[in-house]
């Protein structure tokens, strides 16, 4: 293939090329209730070509991997559309890299039978814990490759096998229906999501009792967040934030994130990098053929950096980061997140609470989003905390705030990191792109909290 | 290779290996344009082909799918390696049937050219930016044709063809850290050959966000906008009227059909047959022809949605809401949404409340305990109204509530709908008091 795409990028008049050509499998295993509703396997190929011409981007993706000239020459005729001043992109030295995984095999070696039959066990522990009404659980896995090239001279070949696993236990209780949910997931290790018999018990169990537990009358409190919501909280909070193509050509925005700007107090500190290895949102290439890095954004609560595309790296004079990432050969690359965490401190969770006299212990992540300015992140569980001590179990809540005042309210950081691997990132259409998101447990002086 | 012969070819070996078969294949031809920062971004074309293959082995439902020309021979092995797992196979294919025509295909979609596309999308950042000078535009123009072949084992076949065409738009305004978010898009089968709609409903956004108002915290009666409505009440609802959520015992309408659940001003349609709506179809993927559905009739429930598994399990008949949209074994899905008009004017809800809010935007509504109804979200965009009169936007403000109770409790119904998206056609609801909870 190498030689075909290198032939087709060559000799064509625009600023700059890329072609991508992806090679997937995928199966998943779907149970709703006490049956399974779904199992099947997928096979797809494709790919896509990128090019700028006169700062406009032209973009072609197919299924048909033949004639894959004529595609670049659409591509080039689309970008000139769009194309009307000078083309910016971060210089870059061409890079090589060619396949150096196990091919599949760690994939392979996992056969259809054995993950119905953890999806089946899983389902029937469940099912054990009495009041439970239903379930939903889902399995997938991808193994996919990626071919690289571009008009610079740059060839990466990448693979990665993902493994996720999803499962929700609801209880009911006349028109009161509760749900309790687990996300766990992998880059690359089936037996991560082996062996979590006792959580996903918990897990049922915990929707039970949600049925018993009062809601939370709405309002302001402290909240400490564990390190799954509290990575949720950096993803949704801040993360989208310090995604470049927001700011660069926006110039009210670049006023805002401008570097150097204090968004924290001095022990909060946060990270991005898919050079960090073994978790889901790791790669040593971007989908533009750009190394990860691993990058401070906040460090001794001051902005320091942001994640880059290569485009938005020279309109900002910034050096790359390694974050444009495809969802799948269907698209474009933008910039995303990979791996992002705040990093440990020294408070321990006891002393966190301990000062609390009337507060909130939001844990477990069930969704977030943000405007920028404002996010939302809810918790799948929810504790409320008085006079120093975690007390009565309450109904799940939403939590919202104004990221440019909450990243300054965080008053405590923990010294227990751990990182969430469960999620998937939506931006534009393409979601869920593999990330990780991590924090030790936090605390923040004040939260607006829903509820009646 | 033509793609009725491909289907053909694949029906033909998978059925010397299995009792049933289908074969399902959408060929899309995608071509949009994106504006950023208020100009032309990059031109697109997507093209692609998905052919998913469901056998019934031994009473078992095996299932692959394959994207690209290649692997005919190997989608049926492919299938056939999931059916000693899969779950038993209750459905009946539908065997040839007619469709009446229902009207999803405007040939002047795909003669609308690449320039008329950003034409349209520039005319339209160019009339907000005259209103707003400041205004950051992000949007896309977009045209899709799609063609569907289905093929079974009982003799069942269909193609059709479809267009689709999509103008939306997001703008933002930013002063010092406060940011504005607007917006709307429009979708239809037929081309969009003017701004007119996307424009003013921004504008009109613009407008009311021009003054900020601070909204006491309590318990205060709520309007919700139609992109409101679509936002934070139709994933929960389209929950509660899946016939598989029903059958599992999860939704809380589970046991009430016939009974009066909601207000008597509040109806509800599910309909695929409206002719040019973007979610309009002959027949569901699988082959089930599409009708309307009366989900909700003067508050009460008068059916569930169905695909023709969960159908053969629940003891009743496809509604012909088999989708594929997930990529895996056909679920049930609604197509359109449709909430009944009612006999109240916005102007006349509005003028109604001393102090309330109207809600544009809820984001996290989707968050929550969806299933049980309740939804909580930060309100993105909303403004408050204050003796009968928008007194401006709001803002760090939190909106509570149940949609059950919600839609129970309903004051009024607005008068005039319109699409949101193209998925859903709803006036503006004057709900009851919700939860309110505000910094100021």
């Amino acid at each position: 293939m190498r030689q075909e795409m290198e032939e087709a990028l060559r000799g064509n008049n625009a600023d700059y090329l890329d072609l991508r050509i992806e090679k997937r499998n995928t199966s998943h295993v779907v149970y709703r209730g006490k049956e399974m509703e779904d199992i099947g396997r997928a096979g797809s190929q494709g790919g896509s070509v990128r090019a700028l011409v006169k700062g406009g981007w032209g973009f072609v993706s197919f299924d048909d991997l033949s004639r894959l000239r004529d595609k670049v020459k659409l591509a080039i005729a689309q970008a000139r559309m769009a194309g009307n001043e000078k083309s910016q992109i971060a210089t870059l030295p061409p890079a090589v890299h060619l396949f150096d995984g196990d091919g599949g095999a760690g994939y392979r070696a996992v056969p259809l039978a054995r993950k119905k039959a953890l999806v089946e066990e899983y389902n029937q522990l469940l099912w054990s814990v009495p009041r439970i009404q239903t379930s939903n659980i889902g399995y997938g896995d991808v193994y996919k490759r990626v071919v690289f090239a571009n008009s610079e001279g740059s060839y990466i070949e990448q693979e990665r096998t993902d493994f996720v696993l999803r499962l929700a236990a609801i209880a009911r209780d006349g028109a009161d229906v509760q749900q309790a949910h687990l996300s766990v997931g992998s880059l690359g290790n089936f037996n991560a999501v082996t062996g979590l018999h006792r959580q996903v018990k918990e897990m049922a169990e915990r929707a039970v009792q949600l049925l018993s537990a009062p809601k939370v009358t709405g309002g302001e409190f402290p909240v400490v967040l564990d390190p799954v919501l509290g990575g949720v909280f950096t993803h949704e909070a801040f993360g989208h934030l310090s995604e470049s193509d927001f700011v660069y050509e926006n110039d009210a925005v670049r006023e805002i994130m401008v570097l150097g700007k204090k968004f924290g107090q001095p022990h909060l500190n946060i990270v991005d990098g898919a050079a960090v290895p073994g978790l889901r949102g790791s790669y040593k290439y971007d989908d533009e053929g750009v190394p990860a890095t691993k990058s401070y954004l906040i460090r001794d609560g001051i902005l320091v950096g942001r994640l880059h595309s290569r485009e938005t790296a020279a309109k900002m004079g910034e050096s790359p980061t390694g974050n444009a990432r495809a969802l799948d050969y269907h698209f474009p690359p933008i910039v995303r997140m990979t791996n992002t965490f705040i990093e440990p401190g020294k408070v321990s969770f006891q002393d966190m609470v301990g000062e609390i006299k009337e507060g909130i212990y939001a844990r477990n992540w069930y969704g977030g989003t943000t405007s920028m300015e404002m996010f939302t992140f809810s918790a799948g569980e929810a504790y409320m905390i008085r006079n120093g001590k975690i007390a009565e179990m309450v109904r799940p809540v939403v939590l919202t705030g104004n990221v440019f005042t909450t990243l300054g309210l965080i008053d405590a950081i923990g010294n227990d990191l751990d990182m969430n691997q469960g999620g998937g990132c939506g931006k534009g259409a393409q979601s869920p792109l593999p990330v990780s998101n991590g924090s030790p447990h936090i605390r923040i002086s004040r939260c607006l909290v829903g509820g009646r | 290779m033509t793609g009725s012969e491909s289907i053909g070819i694949i029906l033909g070996q998978a059925q010397k290996v299995a009792a049933e078969a289908e074969v399902f294949q959408m060929r899309t031809e995608e071509t949009p344009v994106r504006f950023e920062t208020n100009r032309l971004k990059q031109v697109m074309s997507r093209q692609g082909v998905v052919t998913a293959l469901r056998l019934v082995k031994d009473g078992r439902t095996g299932f692959a799918t394959i994207s690209g020309q290649d692997g005919a021979g190997e989608i049926v092995a492919m299938a056939l390696e999931t059916a000693p797992f899969g779950a038993p196979a209750k459905f009946t294919l539908p065997a040839r049937m007619e469709y009446t025509g229902v009207e999803v295909l405007d040939p002047g979609v795909e003669k609308v050219s690449v320039e008329e596309m950003m034409g349209l999308g520039q005319g339209l950042i160019d009339r907000l930016k005259a209103h707003t000078p400041e205004i950051v535009c992000e949007g896309a123009v977009a045209k899709v044709v799609a063609e569907v072949r289905l093929v079974n084992s009982r003799g069942g076949a269909v193609s059709f063809r479809k267009s689709l065409f999509v103008l939306s738009m997001e703008g933002m305004v930013t002063r010092d850290t406060d940011m504005l978010f607007v917006g709307d898009s429009e979708a239809s089968c037929r081309p969009i050959r003017d701004n007119e709609t996307v424009a003013r409903s921004i504008i009109d956004q613009l407008e009311h966000a021009r003054r900020r108002a601070s909204v006491s915290s309590g318990r205060l009666p709520v309007i919700f906008t139609p992109r409101c409505v679509a936002g934070a009440l139709m994933m929960p609802l389209s929950m509660g009227f899946n016939g598989k959520i029903v059958m599992q015992g999860a939704s809380p309408l589970g046991k009430k059909l016939g009974e009066k659940v909601f207000s008597d001003q509040f109806s509800l349609y599910e309909d695929a047959t409206i002719p040019f709506a973007a979610r309009s179809r002959p027949c569901d993927d699988e082959g089930v022809p599409s009708q309307r559905n009366v989900l909700i009739d003067r508050g009460v429930v008068g059916c569930f949605l169905y695909d023709l598994q969960t159908a053969a399990l629940a003891g009743t008949r496809s509604t012909g809401n088999g989708s594929r949209a997930t990529g895996g074994l056909p679920v049930t899905q609604p197509s359109s949404l449709v909430i009944g008009e009612g006999k109240t004017s916005f102007e006349d809800m509005v003028k109604d409340m001393r102090e309330g809010l109207i809600v544009e935007e809820l984001m996290g509504a989707e968050q929550g305990n969806v299933l049980g109804g309740d939804f909580s979200g930060n309100v993105l965009l909303g403004y408050k109204v204050e003796g009968g009169e928008i007194a401006g936007r709001v803002k760090d403000t939190m909106v509570s509530g149940n949609i059950y109770e919600a839609l129970r409790d309903i004051v009024a119904v607005g008068q005039r709908s319109r699409w949101v998206g193209g998925m859903l056609k709803t006036p503006p609801l004057y709900l009851p008091r919700l939860s309110v909870v505000s910094k100021g």
